[in-house]
């Protein structure tokens, strides 16, 4: 069975925000929310690194062990969802998640807290799969008509990768094994070719290829 | 007999008025969702992926996925 996860290459990342984009795009998710956000850490600094962060979809979510209303299940596929009709916007998921997925917008039914909104791996709600009313509330739902989530399937040097997790494991095993490492990925050699190696130069400084 | 039944009425719709739904964790009314590879009349066919059509069938939808999943792999194009 599949279990549905992103993974996010820090590696390729340009902090482009094609991710963000895409979702809000795809979903019309409301103003004040963003189901996906790029985070650049050590920002400014020579080798800062860009990583793409939605609901990670955990195997244990602490959103749905703290919530009181139960409004959170799990799918067979292993993605996160929730209920919005049961939701009562107390904001406890947002406080449990490690990532800040839980989102509320300000102009909800509850006035300055609205019911919560949060990354849906794009497969929907409990509605009736590509409805209307699920596409109000939840989004698309990519899943059921055989895609991927939007935000990994637009992301242009494809740092984020999502769906089943054995597939884009294995993405990533094979994209690390072939790349290397240190200054194989970034640094001068990446951006202007590595230096030759030669055992004997010429004269003048000229370098004999 | 005849005032007798407004009034019944009357008294259960305000005892009504009077009950308390479960609060605890498992008396949630939260809605039961159908799985990805289910069909729907509801979805429209022309947004499925192009040369795919959900026939309903769990394996095939992994299939699916599994293969459009690999559409992010570099080193296999």
């Amino acid at each position: 069975m599949a279990r549905m996860k992103f993974i996010c290459d820090a590696e390729r990342c340009i902090e482009c925000n094609g991710c963000v984009t895409a979702c809000k795009a795809e979903n019309n998710v409301p103003w004040g929310v963003n189901r996906r956000r790029v985070v650049t850490l050590d920002d400014g600094v020579a080798g800062e690194k860009s990583i793409s962060v939605a609901c990670m979809h955990c195997s244990d979510a602490p959103c749905m062990a703290v919530c009181p209303v139960n409004c959170f299940y799990r799918t067979d596929e292993g993605v996160v969802l929730h209920d919005k009709d049961v939701c009562i916007g107390c904001g406890y998921c947002s406080y449990a998640c490690p990532f800040g997925a839980p989102q509320f917008p300000s102009n909800g039914e509850f006035g300055l807290r609205g019911k919560m909104d949060k990354c849906t791996f794009c497969a929907g709600g409990p509605e009736v799969n590509g409805s209307e009313a699920e596409n109000a509330k939840y989004g698309r739902n990519r899943l059921s008509e055989g895609k991927l989530p939007a935000c990994a399937e637009m992301c242009s040097t494809k740092a984020l990768l999502g769906g089943d997790g054995d597939v884009v494991a294995e993405i990533f095993r094979t994209r690390v094994l072939n790349r290397g490492k240190g200054s194989e990925v970034w640094g001068w050699g990446t951006a202007y070719g590595k230096p030759v190696q030669t055992s004997s130069a010429g004269t003048n400084g000229v370098v004999k290829k | 007999m005849r005032a007798a039944i407004p009034m019944l009425s009357i008294a259960a719709a305000m005892l009504c008025g009077c009950g308390e739904k479960a609060q605890t964790a498992d008396a949630s009314s939260r809605k039961v969702d159908e799985p990805a590879w289910t069909v729907s009349n509801a979805a429209e066919p022309a947004f499925n992926a192009a040369g795919w059509k959900s026939s309903g069938d769990k394996a095939a939808w992994e299939q699916q996925i599994r293969q459009r999943g690999q559409a992010q792999n570099d080193y296999a194009r």
